[in-house]
């Protein structure tokens, strides 16, 4: 998706979880539970606090905590800092939250890119084989 | 439906087929019996992954006398290198991993 009128870009993932949105949040919001599936880290569920999410790449993302509603959102910032602007970023990263009868719908937005920043940490850091790697292991479990 | 990114990453999430797609991005274009050298199974399985490459559009065949040639056709490429779709893809990994965390997870 793309903002015309401010030039940003979103990227938006949506999934049914069949869990609780209780025991979804706390696997949002606890860094044990984080750095399982996302990165290690040092969060905080406070308003303004500010942490950093450590990928296995070696880059660090600069995070802060912009807006927490417990089991329904959770916001903050994903910013990359670097030299080179093509690799830089700066980026809002929102949880949201809504129960259903069979556990809890997950969106999940990122959005704030500039378009010039074709090549960001995602993609250029891990490099998309390492990623099509870990796909690979999705896929095997997924059949 | 399968939309082009799934096919693309369906396509080279096999290693066998992704090595063969790698080699014609480095070394251009070949037979099917020059890329069976090397690479570990038959002809006829490198012929057969070929044939999945072509109809990801991520390689295409060119007929030269009794032989046809495949080359690499890296456009078609372009949904993972796009940005946005790169980090969505990125996104849907982790949400597996969330899931699977999930339930391992005491309730």
């Amino acid at each position: 998706m793309t903002d015309a009128a401010t030039g940003t870009r979103s990227v938006v993932v949506e999934r049914e979880i069949p869990f609780p949105p209780e025991k979804l949040w706390r696997a949002l919001t606890q860094p044990h539970l984080m750095e399982e599936w996302l990165m290690k880290n040092d969060f905080k569920p406070v308003v303004g606090h500010s942490f950093r999410l450590s990928g296995e790449w070696g880059g660090v993302l600069d995070c802060e905590v912009l807006a927490i509603e417990p089991e329904r959102t959770l916001s903050y910032t994903w910013d990359f800092a670097h030299d080179d602007l093509a690799y830089a970023m700066k980026s809002v990263v929102t949880f949201t939250l809504t129960p259903t009868d069979a556990g809890t719908h997950l969106r999940v937005e990122q959005a704030g890119f500039r378009p010039d920043q074709k090549q960001a940490f995602g993609g250029a850091h891990a490099g998309w084989r390492q990623f099509l790697a870990n796909l690979e292991q999705v896929l095997a479990r997924a059949d | 439906m399968l939309n082009a990114q799934d096919v693309l990453f369906k396509t080279l999430a096999d290693p066998t087929r992704r090595a063969i797609f790698e080699r014609l991005c480095r070394e251009g274009e070949q037979t099917v019996g020059a890329l069976t050298t090397g690479a570990g199974v038959s002809q006829p399985a490198v012929s057969k992954h070929l044939g999945v490459l072509k109809q990801a559009g991520l390689v295409r065949d060119r007929p030269h006398g009794r032989q046809t040639h495949y080359s690499a056709q890296l456009e078609a490429l372009a949904p993972l290198t796009d940005w946005t779709g790169r980090m969505t893809g990125f996104w849907e990994t982790r949400i597996d991993h969330l899931e699977d965390l999930l339930k391992r997870m005491d309730q």
